[in-house]
């Protein structure tokens, strides 16, 4: 089997959220030692808090304290905690009805292991050591034996609410580029630039994908095309793009490689961006080690007539 | 069987700003609905399923958001479908809910689109770091850019012509109360002085980021009658789509966009769109798409529809009104845009448009596209109910 390409690709966001004003003063509560649920209008008390009503929709004002502590209504044991998780060691995941809420919260329970941990059993709110107003604020619960506590009353404002938190997003993923493209990547290695042709409509298609969109059948043919090719429409690039070492301004380029049926995109180089037009013709400037063409440079080459490339603007 | 002709009875959006901080996302989303709700004089239990569309999933990193707004839209017990075509999925939910009536599969329809832009990535979300392939160089500016300049040569349109459609389009912002942008002291000077971005785009002719949601409720013949205000009544809806890079493609009038056209007249019977249809609310992010959509949608010959936006007949109290809300390019929260022209085209032929109401809207056209011009959708809305 012959080698696979692939390479990692990790998509992380830092997303922010506004929270509106019941999980503002939720969240809140949690920096505070305080846990607040909402009352519906059926007058059961929902925690965490929603701020519509899930039976009525109605929108829900009506801000209730309960305790830190609760009753376990199920649970499952994580044998091997993921980054990020509550605790390092392994540990149950626990749906705990706190006392005086009708619904049950999600969180880790601290046990020692999965025979120390049953549907009934009595938790409290272990918090942590420094709270910012988020759900982490809660560090997780642990058993108790204790009595109920009793929620001192509370209206649900705060001294300088939290209105916004960040939530930190992140998914790994391996990449294959496939044969198509692994082929275009190792002519590209040999300083060629090689397409697909379409064996039904004789498109030729630069990068390749392995398939015509129009057809919707695969493409196998290998076709040199270029290395010159023709600027069909461009831009002016006058804004630094985030994590883009190129100097400002530049010009995005579509470029039809001679024998190519559509136009790549690549940046136009070796000539101010203001004398750059539409019908200049171009070709590929390497650099060693590079994957891709750096740019394009003019050839010096008369502009081809716009009738020759109209057709693939 | 026919159809069941479908009525929009309730229409409500957001106010639209830069960033909603006082609102989270199913209080922004529920604003919409509950306006739309109010509009129609209905209650929650008298909405039988809610059709919900946005942009993807990353733009505000909220997985599957339909899950977590069911609440705010009093959506216990009833189907919540989710609808996803890019930029265009404001249109393309609006219709998805409107084959659901027209099917005569649910009585009573809510449809809401959002974006709350300030808490997304869309630029992030738009332009991942995919391996062995070259970076995007420009953004989405610097995607469509090229394609106005080829407008630009095909048609021989004066380079004025942007800045008109953006002047235009930011002045008329000021008589919706729910814009994004009011700027009371534009000028068409100001427009053609901002800095070039991704020349020939200039900053004045871009779309802002907005947060922002809009809601319409659907209804068949039964629900119409018993509206408390005038429906505006569907008269033809269509979706196309094509890839986003062929060999063959046009740019600048793709064809998915004139046969969406295409069906549309031919379900409601327009013959010659220009003359048949009062006025027309269409997605124009970037100022050039205003000709190159008149002429995508027929309203003009090809290379033509520049003149119309030079001769001031696209303006409010022009022959053919062109987004008379202000646009895209005064208020962009991407899922929503869409949803916010076909509502637009509603509100003119209900006659509740209010200061940007053209006077006698009887047929109006609302327009949407999305992805790399690749994602058409597009209703045609009007007084009277479909003649059957």
């Amino acid at each position: 089997m012959p080698d696979v390409r692939k390479a990692p690709l990790v998509v992380e966001f830092p997303f922010t959220r506004s929270l509106g004003p019941v999980q503002r003063a939720f969240l809140t509560g949690l920096r505070e030692r305080v846990v607040l649920g909402v009352r519906t209008t059926a007058g059961r008390v929902l925690v965490p808090p929603a701020e519509y009503d899930p039976d009525t929709a109605e929108e829900l004002h009506d801000l209730v304290p309960v305790a830190a502590t609760g009753t376990v209504t199920t649970w499952a044991w994580n044998h091997a905690p993921r980054p990020g998780q509550p605790l390092t060691g392994p540990f149950a995941w626990a749906l705990v009805r706190l006392d005086g809420a009708d619904t049950a919260l999600l969180g880790a329970l601290d046990a020692p292991g999965p025979d120390a941990v049953r549907t009934g059993m009595r938790v409290r709110v272990r918090w942590a050591t420094e709270r910012t107003g988020a759900i982490t604020d809660i560090a997780c619960f642990e058993p108790y034996d204790g009595p109920p506590e009793q929620p001192a009353p509370h209206t649900g404002e705060f001294e300088n609410p939290v209105t916004g938190i960040v939530a930190h997003a992140r998914l790994d993923y391996t990449y294959t580029p496939g044969r198509a493209q692994s082929d275009h990547l190792d002519a590209l290695a040999e300083r060629k630039v090689v397409g697909e042709r379409c064996p039904r409509c004789h498109k030729v298609y630069v990068p390749p994908r392995g398939a015509c969109p129009t057809c919707g059948i695969a493409t196998t043919e290998h076709v040199e095309v270029g290395p010159r090719g023709t600027v069909t429409t461009f831009c002016v690039v006058n804004i630094k793009a985030r994590n883009l070492d190129i100097d400002v301004p530049y010009v995005y380029a579509h470029i039809a490689l001679d024998g190519a049926d559509l136009a790549l995109h690549a940046r136009i180089g070796g000539i101010p961006y203001d004398r750059v037009r539409m019908g200049l013709r171009v070709e590929p400037v390497w650099t060693e080690g590079a994957p891709h063409p750096d740019h394009y440079r003019p050839t010096g080459e008369p502009d081809a007539d716009y009738d020759t490339y109209k057709e693939l603007l | 069987m026919s159809k069941e002709p479908v009525a929009v009875v309730g229409i409500g959006q957001s106010k639209h700003a830069a960033a909603r901080r006082d609102v989270s996302l199913a209080g922004l989303v529920r604003e919409a609905a509950q306006r739309a709700v109010d509009d129609a004089e209905l209650s929650w239990a008298d909405i039988d399923a809610v059709v919900i569309g946005k942009a993807p999933d990353f733009f505000e990193g909220v997985m599957m958001p339909e899950l977590y707004l069911a609440d705010a839209l009093g959506a216990v017990g009833k189907p919540v479908l989710r609808v996803h075509t890019a930029g265009s999925v404001g249109g393309s939910t609006a219709l998805v809910a409107a084959n659901l009536v027209a099917a005569r599969l649910h009585g009573t329809v809510l449809t809401v689109a959002f974006e709350k832009q300030s808490e997304s990535n869309a630029m992030w979300g738009l332009s991942l770091p995919i391996p062995f392939q070259q970076p995007l160089l420009a953004g989405a500016g610097g995607f469509f850019a090229p394609h106005v300049r080829a407008y630009m040569r095909r048609s021989g349109a004066p380079d004025t012509v942007g800045a008109l459609v953006a002047h235009k389009d930011r002045r008329n912002a000021l008589k919706n109360p729910y814009a994004h942008l009011h700027e009371h002291d534009i000028t068409l000077e100001k427009v053609m002085a901002a800095p070039m971005l991704w020349d020939p785009v200039r900053y004045s002719e871009t779309c802002p980021s907005s947060d922002g949601a809009c809601a319409m409720v659907l209804t068949d013949r039964a629900g119409a009658a018993r509206a408390p205000r005038p429906p505006a009544w569907l008269l033809g809806g269509a979706m196309r789509s094509e890839p986003t890079l062929f060999a063959g493609k046009d740019f600048v009038s793709p064809r998915a966009g004139r046969d969406c056209a295409a069906d549309v007249y031919r379900q409601a019977g327009i013959t010659d769109p220009r003359r048949d249809i009062d006025a027309v609310e269409m997605y124009v992010p970037f100022s050039w798409y205003e000709p190159m959509w008149l002429e995508n949608l027929g309203f003009a010959e090809e290379g033509e529809g520049w003149k119309l936006t030079e001769a001031g007949v696209t303006a409010l109290d022009g022959d053919l009104p062109v987004n008379m809300s202000g646009g895209v390019l005064s208020t962009n929260p991407i899922g929503a845009s869409g949803m916010l022209r076909f509502a637009e085209a509603a509100l003119q032929v209900r006659g509740q448009a209010g200061e940007h109401q053209v006077p006698g809207a009887r047929k109006v056209l609302g327009h949407a596209y999305g992805g790399g011009s690749q994602f058409f959708a597009m209703w045609l809305v009007g007084a009277e109910p479909p003649e059957r």
